[in-house]
């Protein structure tokens, strides 16, 4: 059974149609990374598969429906989202934003751990735990994103652009936890990214997204290697 | 699409939104009109008494709608208003011995300049906390109105007591029913000067800046200037309306002048419909005969009865019970469109 | 000297009802952008559900408590039922359904109760601890209670997870969301939370103002004023608003002349015009830049 399964999946902004019946697998392990252009509809899919805009269509997240759910709801089924542009609680501490992250578990000694194992991946969120989270810089704030989809403890993470705004060197420390996250960890992960040569990095299966519809899927080395692919996304 | 259903779609745009009357329209308003007219002849005096009244409340819905529905500033303070019209016809008549018709025009420039000073600060105060001034405006009103030391005009606790004005030249009927004709009079000329004010330019800036104020100042509209005056003609025409009231009841005291007064009036609006100058007709009638009848029932129903009104709108009929037949004339109209030719099908 | 301080003790009792008001009013507007213009009339009612649990021989801590807890469940039912279908659409039609609540509690205790004034019972002794002779016993009581309920609602939202996830959920509710926090539930709490507070406010005054449907309809402007003054997005500062506008409002009522007692209301409508003119994030609060 995948972890995943989307099946025909349509968006729509008010009257406005994003997504144009989408359809794929993902299996439990490993990163799996969404490509595209501005505006081809990625951050519409992970906002889909979290029950935040209308749609149609079916979504199964370990052989439960999810489609026409509340988003606090799905997440509760091990849905971790890493949304655009972070969505800090800005006048809340960082500890009180990654403790936030384990509001809905009920083991006490695993979120004491799984809190010691953030603090290890990104130590510059330990350093900063009680400075209030609105004062973090982009990158560490996009850690403290990433650490509060681990505090969920979940089995899928979506990570939503999380290069956005972030100078190349933290980038590529962040992809790099972010790899390390998904091996240690047994994540699933599931990256949008527009960047596509960040994500191919770190990803073994590959979608490309154009105007709500996906025109390419296959192992992110053989997208990567894609000669179209290559010009219109990777420069080259 | 060709130039005549260019023309053709624009005068129903414009006979929907009210700023054109079509034939039909025009007779149904006359044959309104000539029932009015001829209404205090088949009634008692009390019922005129009570007409003339809805007559006021319906200028004071229409002074809120106004300010709430075309302009988008909402006030909860209108009772004020009200009261300063009131006061003003009253003190004029009794302490000063001047005539009934002349308090009109004077509680409107009062009240114009009430309302525009009081509309200066309250520019920088969007929806909430203009609400909330309002607000504290109506709580406040009748304490001020009771304040020792203008009582030698205002009468204190106990108000003024007006003299009914007889019917001039001698006419041949009642004191009531002169006073509902002349309400009347009074009323339409201003409804008629509200009507072409909406639907010219005014209306139009007004309307931008209630649906989005800053697109409205970039476009060269000086939505300060226009805020301030849509208060002050708002107040305006509560004032006339409280003037017109304090006739007909022959009665100011301060403690009528409350904060229920303006729920009554938000009620009137939200029946009738925001931005409708016809829907304060209703709003006049439903705030004159609701008490009526609930009152049978217990002295605290009509303001339940109010209240619950005020929620059920809100859930069902948002747009008031004129903005609900604008919409059922809308659809008839497009289904004898689509009934017709229609370009798209072609 | 003697009446400075009896003024000043007298103004920091009414100062302590303005703050549960002010609070309970700050609570909603910072989960939900409302002003609650019913908070008053709910307070009210639930003055008037204490009186007749006292009727019944319900003895005074009891109903005290009681009442809090009824009027928390009255809270969270009534935003579940009657708010929520507007929640998210207009202000206006908002600030409708509040008044139409407004006018629907005053009613109801007009038609349950009767408009005759009552008395309500004080709880403090007849004279206050510690031999003090500045500020009645029950002013005194007044303060301690308030004190009392304001700190255990900080203790709440500061060190209990609820508390955090209903702060949460009034800051972010969409990033609340995603963390699992069903943003609806706490939204009812805080409703409920709000009128369990406005309850003690009502039960604390009523023995000064008595007992009528419209008893709380200045106080709340006054809790409005205290929250404005404070900052109406920051709560320890409505708090503190709501106690300097208790003790303001005496300074001027003594030593104002023209003023006196008849134009308090005046006043506190001045306060809250000024406020809102010049300085809308009031003393405390943080400023909201506006954005096209």
């Amino acid at each position: 059974m995948a972890l995943l399964e989307v099946t025909n999946l349509e968006a729509f902004y008010g009257q406005t149609q994003v997504l144009r019946g989408l359809s794929f697998t993902l299996e439990e392990g490993g990163v799996t990374a969404i490509l595209g252009a501005n505006g081809a509809g990625k951050t519409t899919t992970l906002r889909a598969i979290c029950g935040m805009v209308r749609t149609a269509g079916e979504i199964r997240f370990a052989g439960e429906r999810i489609t026409s759910r509340a988003t606090e709801s799905i997440v509760r089924y091990g849905i971790a989202h890493v949304p655009e542009g972070r969505g800090t609680f800005m006048r809340l501490s960082t500890e009180q934003n990654l403790k936030l992250g384990a509001y809905a578990r009920k083991d006490a000694a695993g979120v004491a751990d799984d809190l010691e194992r953030v603090y290890r991946y990104f130590p510059r969120l330990k350093e900063r735990r009680n400075q209030q989270a609105g004062t973090l810089s982009g990158g560490e704030q996009q850690m403290l994103a990433v650490g509060r989809a681990l505090m969920m403890r979940p089995k899928l993470m979506l990570l939503d652009e999380p290069s956005f705004g972030l100078a190349p060197l933290l980038t590529e420390e962040l992809f790099r936890i972010l790899s390390a996250i998904s091996s240690e960890r047994q994540v699933s992960m599931l990256v949008v990214e527009q960047n596509a040569s960040l994500a191919l990095g770190i990803a073994d299966q590959a979608y490309l997204l154009e105007t709500g519809r996906i025109v390419m899927s296959g192992r992110a080395r053989d997208i990567g290697r894609d000669e179209t692919v290559r010009k219109a996304y990777l420069g080259y | 699409m060709d130039a005549r259903s260019n023309a053709k779609t624009r005068e129903l745009a414009a006979l929907a939104s009210g700023a054109k009357l079509s034939k039909s329209q025009l007779v149904g308003l006359a044959l309104a009109l000539l029932a009015a007219l001829a209404l205090p002849w088949f009634i008692s005096d009390y019922r005129n008494f009570q007409f003339t009244l809805a007559i006021s409340y319906a200028m004071a819905v229409l002074g809120l709608n106004i300010l709430i529905g075309y302009n988008g500033q909402f006030s909860l303070g209108h009772a004020a208003f009200y009261a300063i019209g009131a006061y003003t016809a009253a003190i004029m008549m009794e302490q000063g011995g001047i005539a009934y018709y002349w308090t009109i025009p004077v509680a409107g420039l009062v009240c114009l300049l009430a309302g525009f000073l009081f509309g200066l600060p309250a520019l920088r105060l969007e929806g909430l906390y203009l609400a909330l001034a309002t607000f504290a405006l109506s709580l406040a009103t009748p304490q001020m109105l009771k304040y020792d030391a203008i009582s030698r005009w205002t009468g204190g606790v106990q108000g003024v007591t007006i003299t009914k004005p007889d019917p001039p030249f001698g006419l041949p009927m009642s004191q009531d029913q002169w006073l509902y004709l002349f309400s009347l009079a009074v009323v339409l000329v201003l409804f008629v000067c509200a009507w072409n004010l909406l639907r010219g330019r005014t209306g139009r800036a007004l309307k931008a800046i209630r649906d989005n104020p800053i697109a409205a100042s970039a476009m060269g509209v000086n939505t300060a200037l226009y805020k301030s005056l849509t208060f002050g003609v708002s107040a305006l025409y509560t004032g006339i309306a409280g003037a017109l009231g304090a006739i007909a009841i022959q009665f100011v005291a301060p403690d009528t002048f409350n904060f229920f007064l303006s729920i009554a009036f938000l009620v009137g609006v939200v029946i009738g419909g925001l931005a409708s100058i016809p829907g304060a007709v209703f709003g006049g009638l439903v705030i004159v005969f609701i008490p009526n009848f609930a009152e049978q029932v217990s002295k605290a129903a009509p303001w339940a009865i109010y209240g619950t009104v005020l929620i059920l709108f809100m859930y069902f009929m948002p747009a008031g019970i004129w903005g609900f037949i604008r919409m059922l004339y809308a659809k008839l109209i497009k289904k004898a469109r689509v009934g017709g030719s229609d370009p798209r099908t072609r | 000297m003697d009446l400075f301080l009896q003024q000043t003790f007298d103004g920091l009792a009414f100062g302590g009802i303005y703050a549960c008001v002010a609070l309970a009013v700050v609570m909603i507007y910072q989960a939900t952008d409302h002003l609650n213009f019913a908070q008053g009339e709910m307070a009210m009612f639930s003055t008037y559900i204490a009186f007749a649990l006292l009727h019944h021989g319900v003895p005074y801590w009891w109903t005290f408590l009681l009442t809090m807890a009824i009027s928390f469940i009255g809270g969270v039912l009534v935003e579940r039922i009657i708010v929520r279908p507007v929640e998210g659409t207009t202000v206006l039609n908002e600030v409708i359904v509040f008044i139409g609540l407004l006018a629907i509690f005053n009613s109801l205790a007009g038609w349950i109760w009767d408009y005759t004034i009552k008395p309500f019972p004080s709880p403090f002794p007849d004279k206050a601890p510690l031999g003090v002779t500045f500020i009645g016993p029950h002013d005194f009581g007044v303060i301690g209670v308030t004190l009392v309920v304001l700190a255990a609602v900080f203790l709440f939202f500061r060190f209990t997870p609820v508390g955090l996830a209903m702060r949460a959920a009034a800051q972010n509710p969409d990033s609340a969301r995603l963390v699992g926090i069903r943003v609806g539930w706490m939204l009812a709490l805080g409703w409920g939370l709000a009128a369990a507070i406005g309850s003690v406010a009502g039960m604390m005054v009523a023995p000064i103002v008595f007992l009528e449907p419209n008893m709380m309809m200045g106080i709340l402007v006054y809790g409005f004023a205290g929250a404005l003054l404070g900052g109406i997005s920051n709560p320890v500062g409505a708090v503190a608003g709501g106690f300097m506008v208790g003790v303001l409002e005496n300074w001027v009522g003594t030593y104002v002349p023209f003023v006196g007692s008849e134009l308090k209301l005046t006043v506190a409508l001045v306060l809250i015009v000024t406020v809102l003119v010049f300085r809308p994030s009031g003393l405390f609060g943080h400023v909201v830049v506006r954005r096209v």
